[in-house]
């Protein structure tokens, strides 16, 4: 699972902070890293970007196909001196999955030797299925769940999308079931080619 | 936001009141789990009491928030009494059959997107971010509750009687929706939240225009039950506390 040697104990964190305020904190962290076997100069926050290709190996605990990056529902990844903020925003309310992708993202990135690691809500934009990455509708296509349509997201017929393809078959001569499914976000739908029953991801 | 500490006692109670509201349909329709008459229906329902649970931890975070006493939405939800709950009565009636449970959940609906839209608008931006998140969820509630009352009342003999008999039956608790009081008039006129009676128009013209379609009559009385913001609550609510309450009250702080 883990590209890097496991990474030291969490606490206190590995990493210096970039800003380098407080010579106390420095000089602890300082010889920590020494204990360590790491100069000073070799630690370094890691980077923004390396951070966002750590959250990409998360998987959404529902649909473990597609990463919670792909899902769209990281908004935001800053440090703010020594620690690190990830802005996640919601899919649903009510989704039982929020908790346990905090606890993943928590998780995750602790493994990757994050110590001081801080988690912020954002309700506002609200999530939208247009913020699923090209390369997650595609993976949910392959697993079976046809991806959301979103030419029809911001008129009347947003609830009632016109052109779901079968992802076995690729029909189109497909046909509502239900408006909810296994889960808030997905709609349940039939093929009436193949037959198949799939779930369709709602627009939101 | 340096307006809205000022309004916070004004907030805290409407949140309450929102939150009360989502708690009490969302377990109402819990209820019909594994008892629905066809299985996407049970899904269905089951999804809906899970975006209004969702919801109200929104809320009475927010109330929790606003409050300041350090509490949070789980001792709200789990540490009150039925005078201390703020939901409308219509949510707290009994499930009756299918029938009367989506005729309840449409005229909610109804009255929830629209006042869910002018929300999305509002001064307090704590409210404003919620509103503008859960409308999209409720959008889904709506379609599906009216297309089911078109439906059912346009269906069977059987199932035309039975939803007629709910509207008939639901009818006098709708009047509560649009009935304002001194914080609802203090949110309004701070741009906060809108007075009730504001979201009339659009609740009329709705339910005209599905009951039409359902070929379904509306009860000619305008008598409203009330006292649900008041903590005055039908005797329903005792029995749904109890049963959604007893193991935090029999083992307090319980965890898993």
């Amino acid at each position: 699972m883990l590209p890097e040697p496991v990474p030291a104990p969490v606490t206190p964190t590995r990493y210096s902070s970039q800003k380098g305020e407080g010579h106390g904190a420095s000089t602890r962290l300082a010889s920590f890293a020494d204990g360590l076997g790491l100069s000073n100069d070799a630690v370094a926050l890691p980077s923004v970007a390396e951070i966002w290709s750590w959250l990409a190996e998360v998987p959404d605990p529902e649909i473990p196909v597609i990463s919670l990056v792909d899902l769209g529902i990281i908004r935001d990844v800053a440090w703010d001196g020594d620690v690190l903020e990830v802005t996640v925003t919601p899919t649903y309310s009510g989704c039982p999955a929020t908790t346990v992708i905090n606890f993943d993202i928590d998780r995750h990135l602790r493994e990757r030797g994050i110590g001081k690691l801080r988690l912020k809500r954002q309700l506002s934009p609200a999530w939208t299925t247009v913020w699923i990455s090209a390369e997650g509708r595609a993976k949910l296509s392959a697993y079976g769940i046809a991806p959301p349509n979103e030419a029809t997201v911001s008129c009347a017929g947003a609830l009632q999308p016109r052109d779901v393809a079968c992802p076995r078959c690729g029909s189109a001569k497909t046909e509502r079931v239900s408006q909810f499914g296994s889960t808030p976000c997905k709609a349940h739908f039939r093929c009436t080619e193949c037959l198949e029953p799939f779930d369709y991801f709602k627009s939101i | 936001m340096s307006t809205a500490a000022a309004a916070s006692p004004d907030v805290a109670e409407f949140a309450l009141r929102m939150g009360d509201t989502c708690l009490i349909l969302g377990h109402r329709n819990a209820e019909w789990c594994g008892h629905s008459p066809a299985l996407e229906e049970d899904i269905a329902l089951a999804n809906t009491a899970l975006d209004l649970i969702g919801q109200t931890q929104l809320w009475l975070g927010l109330t929790a928030e606003a409050q300041g006493k350090g509490r949070t939405a789980d001792d709200l939800a789990y540490l009150r009494d039925s005078s201390g709950y703020r939901n409308l009565l219509l949510v707290e009636q009994p499930n009756g059959d299918f029938g009367r449970t989506i005729m309840r959940q449409f005229l909610f609906d109804a009255w929830h997107l629209p006042m869910l839209k002018v929300l999305a608008g509002s001064k307090d931006r704590r409210i404003a971010e919620i509103a503008e998140k859960v409308s999209k969820e409720v959008t889904y509630h709506l379609e599906r509750s009216s297309d089911l009352v078109v439906r059912l009342g346009d269906g069977n003999s059987e199932s035309h009687a039975r939803m007629q008999a709910a509207l008939d039956f639901l009818w006098p608790y709708t009047g509560e929706m649009f009935l304002g009081d001194a914080v609802d008039e203090a949110l309004s006129s701070t741009g906060i939240a809108p007075a009730p009676g504001s979201l009339r128009p659009a609740w009329n013209e709705k339910v005209a225009r599905t009951l039409a379609d359902a070929t379904l009559k509306a009860p000619e009385s305008s008598y409203a039950q009330k006292g649900g913001r008041s903590g005055v609550h039908s005797e329903h609510l005792g029995l749904i506390l109890a049963e959604m309450q007893f193991l935090q009250r029999a083992y307090p702080g319980a965890n898993w």
